[in-house]
């Protein structure tokens, strides 16, 4: 018997209410490393698969923010086991798609495994330093605590696997479900992120990836008005310009990057988080 | 047994089940011909027995080919406003309030507030006791007033106590009944106590329109699918509807093509033209589009009205709405937009 075997090779798909779908057009396309040799056939998502996501993401929502904040944490630190066990298939893909050496690609990997572990701890820290008592005059106690905006539009940081863990942690880790786009031109390190949600109890619907056009789904996604806030780092001055007036039709937050901006994570956790204040009689 | 009316009896059309192709097949009714008159359950089972078996992988096969037909643009936007005229907004709950059928009714009469081109729905359908107020809220504007009636859902009543029930809904001011078959009764083979059930809820509808609900989700084939509508139609119905929404299997596009070529077959055997109702699990407008494309190929647009077709649904409109507005403002819009009665 000859040492052979036939190439098994994988397509990459999007991830969609927890679920592994091709694109509801049928269509893929072709993604290649940095050097230009084939590396894969991706999902060519379509504005309905957006659309598919989003209300996933809307439905998938309360029971994400009514989960505990220390559940939260923990499905998220979960996920950062997963990379961490994959890490080496992580590092492969960096590798290629980034252009950069092995060595290179595992600290990026370990970057990125350390920034899910940042925001795992986050989730039960946000309350304390973006909310507190206010002091009022009258017999009241008057509190305010950091609520999610709902469903988050990521056109995030795209070019580096670092940029799209920062870009989907920071609004999950507060309690916001998620749609993102992963890199037009380097998906792979996205989706392979997002088949490890499947093993980290994220559940369905929490955390979306479409991969495609980004001149195609961007619009889309940043005029769909069950959408509450947008990401919109991943593209052009001019493109983000244009993204953030269809946003604004119906009122989303919106997170565009700062120059000179060496750290963005905790600007990031404020981003997509709405102040809810209550009032409460005391001393009666 | 109980006879209806008719003069002359004639062989029923027994032609197999057809792939139509044309784009409209409007059944021509000639005059000369007229349903037969059931005389004996004997004489019922010959006329189900002649009816031909229907082709069950064909039928599946149909409704798939035809639930891929893709609808744009203008035409999607009319076949929305039409579905919307075509739906019987329901609330059947054991938690219904008055104010819950008022805001239904409301919104029946208004779909979308902001838009008063919209067209309204066709009907309301509550449970008998709160008729009188859905008709009270409703006053004279054109949208009915249906009601489910005789024991609903599951129909485990005695005849005279199903009767009643009817009387009451009519009395209340409903303009349409929905009853329930006796499907224990049909399974094990008492069709004749089935189809006199029928007759006598027709009778006791009088003016009322009468819609026959299979629960085609516990007739097990389509062959009874059929067969129980050459029954509702022998007896009299002037709809008949798929299911009460309450049991797992709800309407399909399978068992609607099975329930619209009965209608075409009894129209062409020059019964009256009688109305196909789908019910439950219809939420989406893609849904709702494909019934329309299922109607208009296989018995043609004279059924394409609110006389003829119907949705029984509740979230179906919001989604229509919702869908409608994506057409106009071109992108999607929040489902918390609409009420959600």
């Amino acid at each position: 018997m000859s040492d052979a075997r036939l190439d098994v090779r994988k397509t990459y798909k999007l991830l969609i209410n927890g679920a592994y779908p091709r694109s509801e057009s049928g269509r893929s396309y072709e993604v290649t490393s940095a050097k230009g040799a084939f590396l894969a056939n991706v999902a060519q998502g379509s504005r309905k698969d957006v659309r598919d996501a989003v209300s996933a993401a809307r439905a998938a929502q309360a029971k994400w923010w009514n989960a505990t904040a220390y559940n939260r944490g923990q499905v998220i630190y979960r996920l950062a086991e997963m990379a961490e066990s994959r890490r080496d298939e992580l590092a492969e893909h960096v590798a290629l798609a980034e252009g950069v050496n092995v060595r290179t690609s595992q600290k990026k990997v370990s970057a990125s495994i350390d920034r899910i572990v940042w925001y795992a701890g986050w989730t039960d820290k946000v309350a304390q330093v973006l909310g507190g008592t206010n002091p009022v005059a009258g017999p009241f106690f008057n509190f305010s605590i950091p609520v999610p905006s709902g469903v988050v539009g990521v056109v995030g940081v795209q070019e580096s696997l670092e940029g799209f863990v920062e870009a989907i942690m920071a609004p999950l880790c507060v309690g916001n479900t998620v749609v993102a786009l992963a890199s037009e031109t380097r998906p792979t390190p996205a989706v392979l992120l997002g088949e490890m949600t499947s093993a980290s109890d994220f559940p369905a619907g929490v955390l979306n990836i479409v991969t495609g056009l980004t001149s195609e789904l961007a619009p889309v996604l940043a005029a769909h008005e069950d959408v509450d806030g947008l990401d919109i780092c991943g593209v052009t001055r001019d493109a983000a310009d244009e993204l953030a007036v269809l946003g604004a039709g119906s009122i989303k937050r919106v997170f565009r990057p700062r120059e000179n901006e060496t750290d963005s994570s905790l600007r990031r956790l404020r981003a997509f988080v709405e102040t809810s204040t209550v009032w409460h009689t005391i001393g009666q | 047994m109980a006879a209806r009316g008719v003069a002359s009896v004639v062989q029923v059309s027994t032609a197999p089940l057809r792939l139509v192709t044309e784009q409209d097949r409007s059944v021509q009714i000639a005059a000369t011909i007229a349903v037969p008159t059931i005389e004996s359950e004997a004489q019922l089972k010959a006329l189900l027995t002649s009816l031909s078996g229907v082709d069950a992988v064909g039928a599946d096969a149909r409704a798939a080919k035809l639930s891929t037909r893709s609808i744009k643009k203008s035409t999607k936007l009319a076949a929305i406003e039409m579905a919307i005229s075509m739906v019987d907004l329901t609330t059947l709950e054991g938690a219904d309030t008055p104010g819950r059928v008022t805001s239904l009714c409301t919104k029946a009469m208004r779909p979308d507030p902001r838009d008063l081109t919209i067209p309204s729905v066709a009907a309301v359908c509550v449970y008998p006791d709160l008729v009188a107020h859905a008709r009270s809220v409703l006053g004279s504007s054109p949208v009915a007033v249906a009601s489910v009636a005789t024991s609903f859902p599951s129909g485990r009543a005695s005849l005279k106590v199903k009767l009643m029930d009817v009387r009451d809904a009519v009395s209340a001011g409903a303009d349409e009944i929905d009853m329930v078959i006796d499907r224990g009764a049909f399974l094990s083979g008492r069709i004749g106590q089935v189809f006199d059930e029928v007759v006598a809820v027709k009778e006791a509808c009088g003016e009322a329109h009468l819609k026959v609900i299979l629960e085609t989700g516990e007739l097990v084939t389509y062959d009874n699918v059929r067969r129980a509508s050459w029954i509702a139609m022998l007896g009299g119905a002037d709809f008949i509807k798929t299911s009460t929404g309450k049991v797992t299997v709800n309407a399909t596009l399978p068992v609607a093509l099975v329930m619209l070529e009965a209608v075409r077959d009894f129209a062409e055997t020059a019964g009256p033209t009688v109305g196909v109702k789908v019910a439950g699990g219809i939420r989406t407008t893609k849904d709702a589009i494909r019934y329309l494309v299922l109607v208009n190929e296989t018995v043609g647009s004279t059924w394409l009205t609110p006389n003829k077709f119907r949705f029984g649904a509740s979230s179906l409109l919001n989604d229509l709405l919702m869908q409608r507005l994506k057409q106009q403002r071109g992108t999607y819009v929040r489902a918390d937009e609409f009420s959600a009665d």
